[in-house]
């Protein structure tokens, strides 16, 4: 059924035809509008039989979803920046445990300095927690993703985090092809959890595991992912059967075939990079884009196959690893190793920054002509950055650096678009 | 069975024994049927407080549910001593996650069971005082709030006993952990810190809180079962001796519980709805002095010269809770069996 609808509520919309049996969550924006819309249904009868319970912190929504998950019953909460991190140590346990909890991550820049906005740095930081990561272009994906992990969860009994650009999907108002009931329980088989809490057969799950064990059960975990990269696609093509529609899936390539410069992205900046594509390709110009959707597990094959004919690859990413630069980069390189290409890393976007076609049509202009330095700050103010330098070189005690710069810069938000 | 009349100080110590009660009031631990839900096997440590009260806390829930308990475990001396991979000592359903989550994963498993009708299982959640009173104190108090139906079980030690005896919000003034050691000006741990859970549990006014010691063992296991009547969230907190921990004798460990709330230092009593309802009264004061001096942990009140000071002011805390809960008994009335108190105590901050 078509529908124009906030990408939160048709999140919240999916997640309920998955029919998840407990609800967990603790808000913070922008994830606030998905949990709040789960709530609505849980009060209204239309999502039933499902608890929900309005926890008092992150950790503690992720270690109410451990102890559902391991009583048997499908668990779902929603998260983004500062939560995220609040519940990294529960997010490691889940994962260690095998527990098939899917998540919602709005993706938001991580303080500080605080800003509510859309960047990568939360689902970033929590690359190597265990979780499989699948990245959300549009709002249709990502609801769709919701179904789809539930799938990929359950099946090899791990969880699921979806990420979706906060404010840019959650609070977007699009046209939402929303599934039937029918279609969701089609596709996605009820809960058969592969260990449970019960008292007929006592399991003791958690137990301390010493250097004896440790190194398989770690194991396990990656072998699990190693075999969802042959899933995804098995998910992603029965979907498609189901839904009539392609979602999903490890990568998707954008004009690539005969493409020179292939421009490397996660989530919904790929729309701006596409339209911006098609106006290079209106010009003769070889380039294409390749779009991330499974981050975790990362697929280095099917990466190496779509970039390795390229001249040179550019990759876009909203998460800045301080001291090193780029982490999809980094990952998107051991995907190319021993591939002589121009590979050029470009940080774009984080706290919010727009990325605009503008500024696009520029980089890869420079990227086309080899001038782009490997490293790359997107629209980034040097000039506000060398006042603030030459700030703190000139006193002791030249103040904080987000209050010095934001009086240079006037008004919060000033300048920003 | 024919049973005879109970009569204190009849065993020589303040234990009813099972022998004098009728078959339906004697421990659980005295019938052939119980679960032995931590059963033998484990490594706690020799006089271990913790495991003996875990042991009779699970055995009373699994008889009170007709054995349809699950268990969420804290990190410490009881996960660990319990679970050496691949051994297991728990009989039960039971699940360990984190430090500081057991009550939040509690929830979620009770949560689970009333989506799913099985409103007959029920929950315990279990921890030392490290994962309750302090890192899980957010999720602890989350759970009491939304009134979870979790029984929370506190098996309070007085210290990070798994990481080597470091001070916890629960360790008592004076005392000495490896980061209150008896050096400086004021040995041991500081005064006018720390915090009573059970009081603060109150304060959320869910139905049911107790405390309890692992020297009143009936008492306990009469707790644990009232504590399984009730719906909603539970809060029990035992005391329970490390001999480790606190350079007491393993053999002690009965008798320093029992000191423990005969001096008045710790308060054995139960609440409903934030009212208490019911304390178990001294039977044979005893000045603090006989708590202290059998713990190496208190030895450097007894030095050269002796602290008699700082005993002083551990016997006003002693002094201030018998007032306050109304631990000594009546003159010219019998004490309370274990289980049986009902008197109402006023308990004002």
């Amino acid at each position: 059924m078509l529908k124009q609808i906030e990408g939160s509520q048709a999140v919240a919309r999916g997640v309920a035809m998955c029919r998840p049996e407990v609800i967990c969550a603790y808000p913070i924006s922008p994830q606030t509008h998905i949990v709040e819309g789960l709530s609505d249904l849980v009060r209204t009868g239309e999502l039933t039989p499902c608890e929900f319970v309005s926890v008092e912190s992150e950790f503690a929504a992720m270690s109410v979803a451990i102890g559902a998950s391991a009583a048997g019953a499908r668990a779902y909460t929603a998260t983004a920046s500062q939560g995220l991190l609040y519940m990294a140590e529960a997010l490691f346990n889940a994962s260690g445990l095998g527990l098939p909890i899917v998540m919602t991550v709005a993706n938001r820049a991580i303080g500080a300095p605080i800003n509510i906005w859309n960047d990568h740095s939360d689902a970033m930081s929590q690359r190597d927690c265990g979780w499989m990561q699948l990245y959300a272009e549009t709002n249709q994906e990502a609801l769709d993703l919701h179904v789809q992990a539930y799938r990929l969860a359950e099946e090899l009994s791990l969880p699921v985090m979806v990420c979706m650009d906060g404010f840019i999907l959650t609070h977007a108002h699009e046209r939402i092809d929303l599934p039937q009931q029918e279609q969701v329980d089609e596709f996605l088989p009820p809960y058969e959890p592969r260990q449970v809490l019960d008292p007929a057969d006592p399991v003791t799950i958690g137990a301390m595991v010493g250097p004896e064990a440790f190194f398989e059960v770690k194991y396990l975990a990656h072998a699990k992912q190693m075999q969802a990269l042959d899933l995804i696609p098995e998910v992603a093509a029965g979907f498609a059967r189901v839904f009539g529609r392609e979602s999903g899936g490890l990568i998707r390539s954008y004009r690539a075939e005969d493409a020179e410069t292939i421009v490397v992205a996660l989530g919904s900046v790929m729309g701006t990079i596409e339209e911006t594509i098609d106006e290079l390709r209106e010009q003769g110009v070889r380039i294409g884009a390749l779009a991330i959707k499974s981050f975790r597990p990362f697929p280095l094959e099917e990466v190496r196959a779509a970039l390795g004919g390229a001249r040179r690859v550019v990759v876009l990413e909203k998460a800045l690893a301080v001291g090193i630069g780029g982490i999809l980069s980094a990952n998107v390189r051991m995907a190319l190793s021993g591939i002589d290409l121009h590979g050029y890393t470009v940080i774009a976007g984080l706290g919010g920054r727009p990325i605009t076609r503008a500024s696009l049509l520029r980089l890869f202009a420079d990227a086309i002509a080899d001038e782009l330095q490997p490293l790359t700050f997107l629209d980034m103010k040097w000039d506000v950055v060398q006042r603030e330098v030459e700030r703190q070189q000139a006193g002791r005690r030249p103040g904080p650096h987000a209050e010095n710069i934001i009086r240079d810069l006037g008004i919060v938000g000033a300048r920003s678009h | 069975m024919p049973h005879q009349q109970i009569k204190f100080y009849q065993a020589g110590s303040f234990v009813a024994g099972n022998r004098l009660l009728p078959p339906e009031e004697r421990s659980v631990q005295a019938r052939m049927d119980r679960s032995n839900s931590l059963t033998s096997g484990h490594r706690a440590c020799q006089g271990c407080g913790e495991a003996l009260g875990a042991r009779y806390a699970l055995d009373a829930a699994m008889r009170a549910t007709g054995n349809q308990v699950i268990a969420a475990n804290a990190t410490g001396c009881l996960e660990v001593f319990s679970t050496p991979f691949p051994e297991s000592s728990w009989q039960l359903p039971w699940i360990h996650s984190l430090f500081g989550n057991a009550p939040a994963v509690a929830t979620g498993v009770a949560a689970a069971l009333k989506v799913k009708g099985r409103t007959d299982v029920r929950v315990v959640g279990q921890g030392g005082d490290g994962g309750t009173v302090d890192i899980g104190f957010a999720c602890l108090s989350g759970m009491f709030e939304r009134n979870d139906d979790v029984l929370f079980i506190c098996y309070d030690n007085e210290a990070y006993m798994n990481t080597g005896v470091q001070r916890s919000g629960a360790t008592p003034p004076a005392a000495r952990t490896a980061t209150t050691k008896p050096v400086g000006e004021e040995p041991g741990n500081v005064f006018g810190q720390g915090k009573s859970a059970p009081l603060i549990a109150m304060a959320h006014e869910i139905p049911y809180v107790a405390t309890a010691t692992v020297s009143e063992l009936r008492d306990l296991e009469y707790k644990v079962e009232r504590a399984m009547e009730f719906r909603g969230a539970r809060y029990l907190h035992i005391f329970v001796p490390c001999p480790l921990g606190w350079g007491s004798a393993s053999h002690d460990t009965i008798r320093i519980a029992r000191l423990a709330k005969e001096t008045g230092l710790f308060p054995v009593f139960e609440a409903e709805d934030g009212e208490v309802t019911g304390v178990s009264r001294i039977r044979r004061p005893v000045p603090v002095e006989e708590y202290l001096r059998p713990q190496r942990r208190y030895a450097h009140l007894f030095g050269d010269p002796p602290r008699a000071d700082v005993i002083a002011r551990i016997q006003e805390r002693a002094d201030r809770n018998i007032r306050r809960f109304g631990l000594l008994p009546d003159p010219g009335e019998g004490a309370d069996l274990p289980g049986h108190a009902t008197d109402k105590a006023d308990v004002t901050t």
